[in-house]
Order: C-alpha cells, then sequence, then structure tokens
C-alpha cells in the first residue's frame, strides 16, 4: 500500500475493510519517517508507544466489525506548539527542551477521541514566530519539494510531513499566516479557521487575540473532516464560540456557481512574483469558468495590516512569555545567584535571538509613554482592517488572493534581515488581525517546479463557504 | 534614531531579559528598522475610530458558577520544577533577612 497517498476516508476504509491493520499503517508511517526525516527534519518527537498502543484499540474495534470513529487509525503530527500529556513539547525552544505536559491540548484530545493516531511533535519556529521555520532551536526543516529551500513557518514541519508523506494530516497554529504560508510553500492544504471555531486549550500562547489552530491536509474535503472533529466550544477556552459546528463536508457537495467571490486589487500590486500571479490569475479564472461571478474590490487599509500585525502580536508575546522565568517548569540558568539573576538569565539563555527581538518590541510598544502611540493606535487601526473586510463582504461571499508574494525561498536568504521576513507575511496577517477563516490551496507551480497557493478567505464562521470555493480550485 | 543604548537597557529590564553587550547592539540597529517601518501607521487619521482588542463576536457568557472543579494534582504540578522540596518551587532566596 502506498502510504503517501492515503486520505483520512481511505485510510479509515483500509482499515474498516481489514485491508490492512492500523498498526501496519503506524509501523508504515514511521519506517517512512526514519528512513527519510534525517534529510527534512519534519520531526522533533516520536511517540511510537502511544501511538501503536492506540492502533492496537482501533484494531480491536475493527475486528468486532462495529462502526468505527470517523479518523479511525489516522496517522497524524502535532505541531510542537500544543501540549501533549506525557510527550516531550518544546515549543521549538531550548527554554522547554524538557517539559514534559500534563495535560492534552484539547484539539489533541477530539483528534484522538475521534480515532486518529498522534506519531509524534512536529518541528516549528520558536514559540512560533517566524515566516521559515529557520528559528527553531533544533535546526531548520527542509521543503521535501526542493531541500535547499525553506518549507515556510511557523508550521514548517506541519507542512512538510504533509507533504513528504510523512503523516495524512497535521495540526499547525497561525497567527500572522503560519499555517497558510507554510502550506503554500509545500504544496498542501493549510486552513485557519474563524478565531474562536477551535480551542485554544493547550495552545503555548504566542498572541491570544491572533492564534488560531488548524488542519493542514493532502486533500481540501481532509482539510473539512478535521475541521469538523476539532471545532466547537470548549469550556477550558472563554474565547472559544458557542456556534454549532457544521458538516463541512456536505458545504464541499454544493457547486460554486452563484457566488461571487472578490479579488482585491491591493495583494495583485508590487512585489508579487510574476509566476505566482499567472498561476493564481488562471485558477481565479477556473473558478470563474465554474460559474462563480468574479468581482474587483477593494481593501485599502491592506499596506499597513504589516506594520499593525507586529505591534499587537509582539505586544501580546511580550505578555504571553513573561510566564517563562525558569521558576514551574523549563529551563533554569545555572549561573543565577538571586532570584532576578535567575529570571534574567534563564530567559536570555533560553530563548532564541526572533523571540527576544520581538520579546523587546512588544515591551516597548506596551511601556509608558509608547501605549498610546503604538499599541493604541495599531488596534485602531485593526478596526479599519476589519471595516474593509465588513464593506467588502457586502459585495462579495469570499476573497481570492495569492497566499505568498513569493514561492519558497532559499534556506538562509532571509534571515540577516528581520524586516524582510515579516514582509513574507503581507498576504495573511490580515486574516489573523480580522479573525476571517482562510485557506491556502495549491494552484500551479513556477516553472521550476514549486508550490503556489491561492488564498481564499471568508465571512466569520462561514468556513463551508471558504471550503466550497477551495475545492473548486482544487478540482483542475 | 529612536531606540538607543540606554532605551534598550530599560526595556530589557522590563522584559527581564539580560542581554549581553553584542545583542544589546544588534537589539538597537533591529528595533530602529522595524519601529521605522512600523512609523508608517502614523499615515492613518485614526481620530474617532475605536480600538480593536479581540476579533471575539459571538461567545457564550465566559463566566460560570463559582464551584470548585478538578484541577491538576499538586505532583503532575511539580514534575517539571527545575527545583523543588517535593512540596513547594524551588527559587534563589528572595527576602534577605
Amino acid at each position: 500500500m502506498d502510504i503517501s497517498t492515503l486520505t483520512i476516508a481511505s485510510t479509515r476504509a483500509a482499515i474498516a475493510e481489514r485491508q490492512i491493520t492500523a498498526t501496519r499503517v503506524v509501523e508504515d508511517f514511521y519506517r517512512k519517517i526514519k528512513a527519510e526525516d534525517a534529510e527534512i527534519h519534519a520531526w522533533l518527537t516520536l511517540c511510537e508507544e502511544r501511538a501503536l498502543a492506540r492502533a492496537r484499540r482501533i484494531d480491536d474495534l475493527a475486528a468486532e466489525e462495529g462502526p468505527l470513529p470517523p479518523l479511525a487509525g489516522v496517522p497524524i503530527g502535532i505541531k510542537d506548539v500544543m501540549v501533549t500529556k506525557g510527550v516531550r513539547t518544546t515549543a521549538g525552544s531550548k527554554i522547554l527542551g524538557t517539559f514534559i505536559p500534563p495535560y492534552d491540548c484539547t484539539a489533541v484530545a477530539r483528534l484522538e477521541a475521534a480515532g486518529a493516531i498522534v506519531l509524534g511533535k512536529l518541528n516549528c519556529d520558536e514559540f512560533a514566530m517566524g515566516s521559515s521555520n529557520e528559528n527553531s532551536a533544533y535546526g531548520p526543516v527542509r521543503n521535501p519539494r526542493d531541500k535547499s529551500r525553506v518549507p515556510g513557518g511557523s508550521s514548517g514541519g506541519s507542512a512538510a510531513a504533509v507533504a513528504a508523506g510523512m503523516a495524512v494530516a497535521t495540526l499547525g497554529s497561525d497567527t500572522g499566516g503560519s499555517i497558510r504560508q507554510p502550506a503554500s510553500f509545500c504544496g498542501v492544504v493549510g486552513l485557519m479557521p474563524t478565531y474562536g471555531r477551535v480551542s485554544r486549550y493547550g495552545l503555548i500562547a504566542f498572541a491570544s487575540s491572533l492564534d488560531h489552530i488548524g488542519p493542514l491536509t493532502r486533500t481540501v474535503r481532509d482539510a473539512a473532516v478535521v475541521l469538523r472533529v476539532i471545532a466547537g466550544r470548549d469550556p477550558m477556552d472563554s474565547t472559544s464560540a458557542d456556534v454549532p459546528v457544521p458538516d463541512y463536508e456536505t458545504e464541499l457537495a454544493k457547486p460554486v456557481q452563484g457566488l461571487r467571490l472578490g479579488v482585491p486589487k491591493e495583494y495583485f500590486g508590487d512585489g508579487l512574483d510574476p509566476e505566482v500571479r499567472a498561476a493564481v490569475e488562471a485558477a481565479i479564472a477556473r473558478v470563474g469558468a465554474q460559474g462563480a461571478e468574479i468581482v474587483p474590490i477593494s481593501l485599502p487599509h491592506t499596506p499597513y495590516a504589516v506594520p499593525a500585525y507586529y505591534v499587537i502580536a509582539t505586544a501580546e508575546a511580550s505578555a504571553n512569555l513573561a510566564r517563562y522565568d525558569g521558576v514551574r517548569y523549563g529551563y533554569r540558568s545555572p549561573q543565577a545567584r538571586t532570584l532576578a539573576e535567575m529570571y534574567r538569565r534563564s530567559r536570555d539563555e533560553g530563548f532564541g535571538a526572533e523571540v527576544k527581538r520581538r520579546i523587546m518590541l512588544g515591551t516597548y510598544a506596551l511601556s509608558a509613554g509608547y501605549y498610546d502611540a503604538y499599541y493604541l493606535k495599531a488596534q485602531k487601526v485593526r478596526t479599519l482592517l476589519a471595516r474593509d473586510f465588513e464593506t467588502a463582504f457586502q459585495q462579495v461571499d469570499a476573497i481570492l488572493t495569492p497566499t505568498t508574494p513569493t514561492a519558497a525561498f532559499k534556506i538562509g536568504e532571509k534571515t540577516d534581515d528581520p524586516l524582510a521576513m515579516y514582509l513574507a507575511d503581507i498576504y495573511t496577517v490580515t486574516g489573523d488581525l480580522v479573525g476571517v477563516p482562510g485557506v491556502s490551496v495549491p494552484c500551479g507551480m513556477t516553472a521550476s517546479g514549486l508550490p503556489i497557493g491561492l488564498q481564499v478567505m471568508g465571512r466569520h464562521f462561514d468556513e463551508g463557504t471558504v471550503l466550497r470555493v477551495a475545492q473548486a480550485v482544487e478540482q483542475r | 534614531m529612536k531606540v538607543t543604548n540606554e532605551v534598550v537597557g530599560y526595556v530589557a529590564d522590563l522584559a527581564n531579559l539580560e542581554l549581553t553587550a553584542e545583542e544589546r547592539q544588534r537589539m538597537v540597529r533591529d528595533l530602529n528598522s522595524i519601529l521605522d517601518y512600523i512609523d508608517r501607521l502614523n499615515e492613518l487619521d485614526t481620530t474617532n475610530v475605536p480600538p480593536m482588542a479581540q476579533t471575539i463576536l459571538q461567545t457564550a457568557d465566559a463566566t460560570r458558577e463559582d464551584v470548585l472543579g478538578p484541577c491538576l494534582a499538586h505532583d503532575a504540578a511539580l514534575e517539571n520544577a527545575p527545583q523543588s522540596d517535593g512540596s513547594f518551587f524551588k527559587v534563589p532566596k528572595v527576602i534577605e533577612k
């Protein structure tokens, strides 16, 4: 059985029909990971005992010939910013190098309750801060399509694992584009649901008003299936929305005919690579040919999204990362003689350069005398961006854009200039700031074979329409 | 140049980071570069625009009854402690006699 083409449905069916056991599926995936991951470095921790134990339970259920849960036997990977009980969780940082969480992230627990099998934890930029997976304290991830290039970030491991056939689906997190951008770079589907659609309980916090958990998969249908399992109100996360979870798969069956799809001019200006533009425009034309109406629109405050994001995200991060102080968990500096030294040295020695840069920027933006000029100002710009989308959604049902301005860049290409790296997020940060759902779906390749992604954004809690349009792009 | 060596020192104190001399130097350069870029937010007139702290639109009431429920066991809470005496987290002396 060629495991690299398995979907959620085909995995479950093969196990239900006794063509293969869940145990054999897990063993095959671990064999592949051990053979190929040395060159890609998507995985940080494997949890074979846990995986095989769960596989045995699925095999027992299959033997009884009762109905199998929706994700029965499906091997998944979890970005290392989501806690897994008893399994080391590092957030890609040395400051949590030996941390063993005492509880499970809700999204992970829901996937396991649905029968999915966690193979291990995936490499990512440290504390989810980065756009290339070069900020991991454990080494970069390489793009399976071209190993001299980045997979994107911060969910680089999550995207690479799916692209390389080392997992059927993975979970990633998205604060400024960290699910969608690596999905685009690696040629897989990456879905960021509406803010509050999926509980953040157990997601190691970066920026609490911007963080989202979402799936990376090979097909749009698989993303829909995973979303249905992980979405929904969680009493452990007071920001999780009390909104019913639809059956996203039935939404996929609806045609796109009659939908109005907006194309915002600000996402097609300077800086957009010509090959990306061509592939995205061709994909938009294909969806139009299926009966959707393509409408030119404007999201005028788009140029202000990246600066607003880097104030808000870093400010929130400076507060969320204050807990890493060497007291209750994580790295404690051996050289500290006083309490103050313990805090200061543990943090300076345990955190990487990008994390420290963002903590400093966020602390500055919130400090007395600067709060109004930076943080408050950025929050007002956030309102203006939200209004752009509200206006747009009065005219259209979804918005189509490139996911990223270029295809995957070379490892090391942008590491000297933090600002150049931040600008890679230009088409994705708006979705996080406004809380709307967005998916990246592969829509073509560059001449040198690098994947290109198209992004579909939709109204709050309208993942159904977003996925429906994405599937129309997927069906060429 | 907005961010001087002094400002970096002050902010590092607030953030509890013991930056090395080399880190401080790089931080001055990086923060100035990023803040220069962020300055473009001032091109926008935001008078009478309310700030948006979060995007939550529909949630249930975020409060619940103040009733004790299951919580993290004491042993589990101490498991990752860098130093512990079995009851408490141990840290360097806080108060000098």
